[in-house]
């Protein structure tokens, strides 16, 4: 059978068909697949916490190595012991404060009547309490965020820093180890003031051994990322200042 | 390759080399200058392709003497639009951690322009068969180039293969570095992948004269 496919109403009736069936082949691929997502996307979140506070697989000088993600429910529960939403001065327990989207957040928070809602998770380790919570910011193409460890003092026990789109090989290493692992040691706090942390260049400390002087190393070819990560810490962590100092009464 | 005809044959081997579609068609530069910083992208993106291409061309075949000529393209985006979504969601469902390793390479697909080119050229003139060994074909000839330009961007740009320190460690002077080699940071940049594509091209020429064309 011969079809002519010159003819505009055969045009318009395959593409209607056509956007049909794809629609909805791709709805259900879409809300087939988003249960197991979703679940895919709260592992990763626990397995980045866990990260921060320095429970991972890491072998000596290798790569970023997770918990792996059938185990990772189980040792989150146990090194995370409680989970707090800060808003205000108002503190309140909620097991879920991890799940809070600090995207989100931070969008209400342009409205001067919303009280942001700040996630703060509660671990220990070695007998340390550490507290890890979000971050999130600009790098140079796309969105980065991250979850940072630190003791009562506001002291980093560990970072974890991810992105959505930076250059391979330039602002995408800030996921590396090399680039994390400076974190550890540096203080937010000079005695009572937030310094925040600057990834500095030519800071004549490129071993990181210096971790007073609220400087970690930047990464050549990606200044743009390095200041969003500088952006990203000062910002967010600073909304945090309040709740350690009362911490410390 | 007992299985092939000689004919089918040379659908998958030409692409490889004499009709190769980077170096002797210069299609598909933009994805190969992107992502060829690092070896492992390079070689996901050319399995993918490898994927998207062989899938795609089977489909448009199959509905080659069905499309209506005026929209023919847009049913042919359609298509590849479709197959890069299906292998994102996949991925993200069962494969997490590749597809977030990937992330924006997996979505670039669609811009390549190779498979337009392929679906265009091939799969719509063409039965099911043969379109997909063709498409096999063209996107093992682009993933070759790509890894190729990987491999030499990887190792001279951060010294490194698969992330592991093969030349030996920058910082602490062990290995190449302690007799004063340096990384050429130039060579992670995007034109440097130019300039590599560039060099396989005129090698590849200066072998086979056939290839030059005449002014």
């Amino acid at each position: 059978m011969a079809i002519n496919t010159d003819k505009n109403s055969y045009t318009i009736i395959f593409a209607v068909i056509m956007v049909v069936v794809v629609g909805s082949l791709l709805a259900g691929f879409a809300s087939g697949l988003k249960p197991l997502i979703t679940e895919n996307m709260e592992a990763e979140k626990q397995q980045n916490i866990l990260y921060a506070m320095n429970v991972n697989d890491n072998e000596g000088d290798g790569d970023v190595t997770f918990i792996p993600t059938d185990k990772v429910a189980g040792e989150f529960s146990k090194y995370i012991k409680k989970q707090y939403v800060i808003e205000g001065d108002k503190v309140t327990e909620n097991p879920e404060a991890y799940l809070i989207d600090i995207k989100k957040e931070a969008t209400k928070a342009k409205d001067p009547k919303y009280t942001r809602r700040l996630p703060v998770m509660v671990g220990e380790k070695d007998g340390k309490e550490i507290y890890v919570v979000p971050v999130r910011g600009k790098g140079l193409w796309d969105a980065i965020w991250g979850f940072v460890a630190m003791d009562k003092t506001m002291t980093i026990q560990g970072v974890y820093f991810d992105h959505k789109g930076e250059t391979p090989g330039l602002g995408a290493e800030i996921k590396q180890r090399y680039f994390m692992d400076d974190f550890t040691g540096e203080s937010f706090l000079n005695g009572n003031t937030f310094e925040g942390i600057n990834v500095a260049k030519g800071n004549n400390d490129p071993l990181n051994k210096d971790k007073d002087d609220y400087e970690v190393d930047a990464l050549a070819g990606a200044t743009i990322t390095g200041d969003g990560v500088s952006a990203m810490l000062r910002k967010d962590i600073k909304m945090y200042v309040p709740y350690f100092q009362s911490l410390n009464k | 390759m007992g299985l092939l005809s000689k004919k089918d044959r040379k659908l998958i081997l030409d692409p490889l080399a004499d009709d190769n579609p980077i170096t002797i068609q210069v299609l598909g530069i933009c994805s190969a200058l992107a992502i060829t910083a690092q070896l492992k992208p390079s070689i996901v993106m050319a399995i993918s392709v490898i994927f998207v291409l062989g899938i795609g061309n089977v489909v448009i075949s199959l509905m080659r003497n069905i499309i209506p000529s005026k929209i023919r393209i847009i049913v042919q985006l359609i298509v590849v639009a479709t197959l890069v979504i299906i292998v994102d969601q996949v991925l993200k469902a069962f494969a997490y951690e590749l597809s977030k390793e990937l992330s924006v390479f997996i979505g670039l697909i669609i811009t390549n322009c190779i498979i337009m080119g392929r679906f265009e050229a091939f799969a719509l003139g063409n039965g099911p068969w043969r379109s997909f060994l063709d498409g096999v074909g063209n996107a093992l000839g682009y993933g070759v180039i790509l890894i190729i330009v990987g491999f030499f961007r990887e190792l001279l740009g951060s010294g490194t293969l698969f992330g592991f320190k093969v030349l030996g460690d920058p910082i602490t002077k062990t290995g190449l570095y302690a007799i004063g080699y340096e990384n050429n940071g130039f060579m992670v940049l995007p034109p440097m992948a130019l300039i590599v594509v560039g060099i396989i091209i005129w090698v590849q020429r200066s072998r086979n004269k056939a290839l030059i064309e005449e002014n």
